[in-house]
């Protein structure tokens, strides 16, 4: 166990419809070699033995790729440093005697389920519209090498291919807008052979449903693609618009 | 009731095809007529939930996670195995097929990892066609590397991301079908049972995780895709949720469980700091491709560098010991995983481990990252370079293939590693055991299948690196879409499943006594104490290394901490909302349970075989010393252990592996 202590504010809500408030929390115990999370779980510990409620947060893998962890940790969408996701957040960020802030997503489309956990299933629902290309499970295709793809294309769809689902962008966007959610995704499709036929319909489906959702617009703020925690470029939002603007003139 | 593989007749490569040929169909206007419940949405799950769909079948998936993209396949990072031949290095279907048979110690099934390899290679056609970002060469073809165990270029990858890519192409699968209402998608769902009717698996019992409520779901086929149980360690590089809970519940409702002491030990994690720590992260195997493992030669200078004394680059080359490439000269540093991780626990117990707590060997890069500058700079005609433009190029090819898991480990450990050589250990990773399974992939409940790393089918004793991503998506896209069907051809006419019917009942009244227990248990200590104390006992005495008297003490010491847990856990909150620590206690009383199951086959296997090794059964002379020693005369079969009420009463049941393909060896990688 280390010696830092820490006084932590966090964001508690028990439910959807409540109105929700900060708690504080004196913490003790904590080791910089602790992630934020593991942190979290030494509080927890000391809540359930008093009987008390512990503060409800989404996490699984813990290794910054499943995308489930969220928290805005002083003002900041998976807290200081850049290019992590909360649970790839150590506590030798911080130091004795610091407090710390701890809030959930705020997003209208992103309402909460209880504490720092939020439900975002809105962004299911943008893949559902067209986050595809249209082909069979059936393994009867063409060789995966019939089409060659030039490596510059392959990296940079994969660049974009690498967003995690977390939802930071919404949640550090001061318009809550999901573009570079969406845009990731179009743009991975666009820039691969495979993806090309169904590129307008796409374009048009997932922004129909990023609005339906009810995320805000984009204003080129540009705080989305500092605090993603997999770089994904705001270039893929030009490319998103150029695709949308596309298909919108040329729509049947 | 006697164990029947199901495995088709004829010659080895022509199995697979017969058997399609053989099976029977559904018509399309009577798959509409029928209900699929697919639990877990990994590789397995995902694919098998959009390819059934596709089909015409109405699909209900399942995951606990609150999205289907978060399954934990998509933490793979190395690649994933395939029979292309791309690289024209000698590979085939039955190369494949022979690496893993070897590679899983001669434990697993021939029929079934032959179909693995014969499948393979579509899965990568598959991917390319749905979008995944697969790393290619500038020609702007598929690029490979090579893994562990095996002498060939088949692995393919999107750099350290593997399991994130192929997983979000089947999520973008199963998107396209929830789209179109053909899968009903249930996520922060959980399963606590499975509902038997007239002997057959007709649906589950579920919790909806944000309200607690328990919904009755009825099928005419469940399908298991909720992948191994390595959390039963506590410490392993599993995600928080991975759990057993969907398959030991299917144990408990007659599911044999297939060789529950089969466990992987990755070679290559970042080593334990602290008692805080909730889980262990790898880091890929692929680095093995370039990095070289090595301890102090001297005990001396092994000290020195716990001590901070000395740092790994203090030591000279002529002072290391590179022990895999010394051990293992034909395989070096990509010896299969339970060598490496043998190799590493051999040296850090004989005194020569290289961090604080005497746990960690060094995995170096420097050599790597000279070889790759010197080459750069030839490509890019630099006359003498200096030696740091070398290392500044050479850093730059390591970061292009190996950036982000790089990143990751000076995330956790503080430290460059391009700079200091990382430091890894083996963690617990992967469990080959699963539920027993036939040919088809149904388990000894009709009705019930199992996909994926919930059954113990096709890796024997030791899984091969990339072969796990292989495995998922062979059987979710190709395999269960066609055995499915035969199984259901007679279920179509049966018409929906009344879940108002007293199997019903009984099981959600199963299901609600049990929360309540916990919930009103008011006992003193939280669950994640008992996980921990229960991992512990785990890694000590089944871990890399066993022998009998340590599992007689843990399976003692497990009956006592599960008899704790039940007396004094304490679980607060209510049943009837978003619970974590209540979904905790469920977890982790049924790993109580596998424990001291996984103990008991590994007590009854008295050889040593994969990543089941019995420090009683190893060479004692001869080149091999040191080796495991197997005992196919012996144990030459399945375990497949039947729930009789207790864990420790297990009935044992022997499906006996026949080898007519690949000869019976002593696996040797020098």
């Amino acid at each position: 166990m280390g010696n830092m202590k820490l006084t932590l504010k966090i964001w508690r809500q028990s439910g959807p419809n409540d109105k929700g408030r900060m708690e504080t929390y004196p913490v003790h115990d904590v080791s910089e070699d602790m992630s934020f999370l593991e942190m979290l779980d030494v509080l927890n510990d000391q809540l359930v033995r008093k009987g008390k409620d512990p503060i409800a947060f989404d996490h699984d893998c813990r290794e910054g790729i499943c995308g489930m962890c969220s928290l805005f940790i002083n003002g900041e969408a998976h807290g200081p440093g850049r290019g992590i996701t909360t649970c790839q957040l150590h506590m030798r960020k911080f130091k004795d005697g610091d407090t710390i802030y701890v809030e959930p997503w705020r997003s209208t489309a992103f309402p909460v389920i209880k504490d720092l956990a939020t439900n975002r299933s809105a962004f299911d629902r943008i893949q559902a519209a067209g986050g595809f290309v249209s082909v069979n499970t059936s393994g009867n295709l063409v060789d995966g090498n019939a089409v060659p793809i030039p490596k510059h294309d392959a990296d940079k769809a994969f660049d974009a291919a690498t967003c995690i689902g977390c939802g930071a962008c919404v949640a550090t966007c001061p318009n809550g807008s999901a573009m570079l959610f969406t845009a990731a995704k179009v743009s991975q499709l666009a820039l691969l052979p495979q993806g090309r036929p169904e590129a307008k319909r796409r374009a048009l489906a997932m922004v129909e449903q990023m609005d339906k959702e009810g995320f805000g617009n984009c204003s080129n703020t540009g705080a989305c693609e500092v605090e993603c925690p997999k770089g994904i470029s705001l270039e893929h939002i030009a490319r998103l618009n150029r695709e949308y603007l596309a298909a919108t003139v040329t729509k049947e | 009731m006697a164990l029947d593989s199901k495995i088709p007749p004829g010659p080895i490569d022509k199995k697979w095809t017969y058997h399609k040929g053989h099976m029977r169909i559904v018509a399309p206007a009577n798959k509409r007529r029928i209900d699929v419940i697919v639990v877990g949405t990994g590789l397995a799950g995902g694919a098998a939930a959009a390819s059934l769909a596709e089909m015409g079948y109405n699909v209900k998936a399942f995951c606990f996670q609150d999205s289907a993209r978060r399954a934990h396949s998509i933490a793979a990072q190395g690649g994933i195995n395939a029979a292309k031949n791309y690289q024209n290095d000698g590979d085939s279907t039955y190369r494949l097929f022979y690496d893993t048979v070897k590679g899983g110690d001669y434990r697993a099934r021939e029929a079934n990892v032959y179909r693995l390899a014969e499948v393979s290679a579509n899965i990568i056609d598959q991917c390319v066609a749905q979008g995944v970002p697969f790393a290619r060469d500038y020609g702007g073809l598929l690029d490979n590397r090579s893994f562990g165990g095996v002498q060939v270029s088949r692995t393919f990858y999107a750099r350290g991301q593997t399991g994130q890519q192929l997983l979000l192409g089947a999520y973008s699968a199963l998107m396209r079908q929830v789209g179109k209402g053909a899968v009903q998608m249930f996520d922060r769902h959980e399963m606590l049972d499975v509902v038997i009717v007239d002997g057959k698996a007709r649906g589950i019992i579920a919790r909806n995780l944000i309200t607690g409520e328990i919904e009755r779901h009825g099928a005419h086929a469940v399908l298991l895709c909720t992948g191994g149980y390595g959390n039963v360690f506590f410490l392993s590089t599993n995600a928080m949720g991975s759990n057993v809970t969907a398959a030991w519940k299917a144990h408990k409702r007659g599911a044999y469980f297939g060789n529950p002491c089969y466990t992987q030990i990755h070679p290559t994690c970042i080593p334990v700091s602290g008692t805080h720590q909730s889980k262990l992260t790898l880091m890929s195997e692929s680095l093995r491709n370039d990095g070289r493992i090595w301890v102090p030669k001297n005990l001396e200078d092994a000290k020195a560098i716990r001590d901070g004394r000395k740092k790994g680059s203090d030591i000279p080359e002529a002072d290391r010991d590179y022990y895999l490439e010394r051990r293992y000269p034909a395989f070096g540093n990509l010896v299969p995983r339970d060598v490496a991780s043998r190799a590493a626990k051999e040296r850090c117990d004989a005194g020569y481990g290289v961090n604080k707590t005497g746990e960690a060997v060094y995995l170096d890069f420097s050599a790597a990252i000279e070889r790759y500058g010197k080459q750069q700079a030839n490509i890019l005609k630099i006359e003498n370079p200096s030696k740091e433009k070398i290392t500044e190029l050479g850093r730059a090819v390591v970061s292009e293939k190996y950036g982000n898991l790089f990143d990751m480990y000076e995330n956790i450990v503080g430290e460059n590693p391009y700079d200091h050589a990382m430091k890894i250990y083996p963690a617990v990773h992967y469990t080959m055991g699963g539920l027993w399974v036939d040919y088809n992939l149904q388990t000894t409940v009709p009705g019930l299948f199992a996909l994926g790393e919930a059954n113990f089918s096709d890796h024997g004793a030791n899984r091969l690196g990339a072969s796990a991503l292989m495995q998922g998506l062979a059987d979710g896209y190709f395999v269960i879409p066609y055995t499915v069907g035969d199984y259901l051809a007679d279920d179509i006419r049966t018409g929906p499943i009344d879940t108002k019917r007293p199997e019903f009942d009984a099981a959600e009244k199963e299901v609600t006594d049990r929360i309540n227990h916990f919930l009103n248990n008011k006992g003193s200590k939280p669950v994640d104490e008992f996980h921990r104390r229960l991992g512990k006992v785990m890694w000590d005495k089944c871990g890399m290394a066993r022998n009998a008297q340590g599992l007689q003490e843990a399976i003692a010491e497990i009956r006592q901490i599960r008899e704790e847990f039940y007396r004094d856990v304490r679980v607060t909150g209510k049943a009837n909302e978003f619970n974590q620590e209540l979904e905790k206690a469920g977890r982790v009383a049924d790993f109580l349970e596998l424990g001291e199951l996984m103990c008991v086959d590994a007590l009854n296997r008295k050889e040593s075989c994969g990543g089941h090794f019995r420090e009683e059964y190893a060479e004692t002379e001869g080149p091999q010393q040191g080796e495991a020693k197997r005992d196919d005369a012996n144990y030459a079969y399945v375990a497949a252990w039947e729930w009789t009420g207790d864990a420790g009463k297990a009935n044992l049941h022997k499906e006996p592996l026949t080898f007519e393909e690949v000869k019976l060896t002593q696996r040797s990688y020098k």
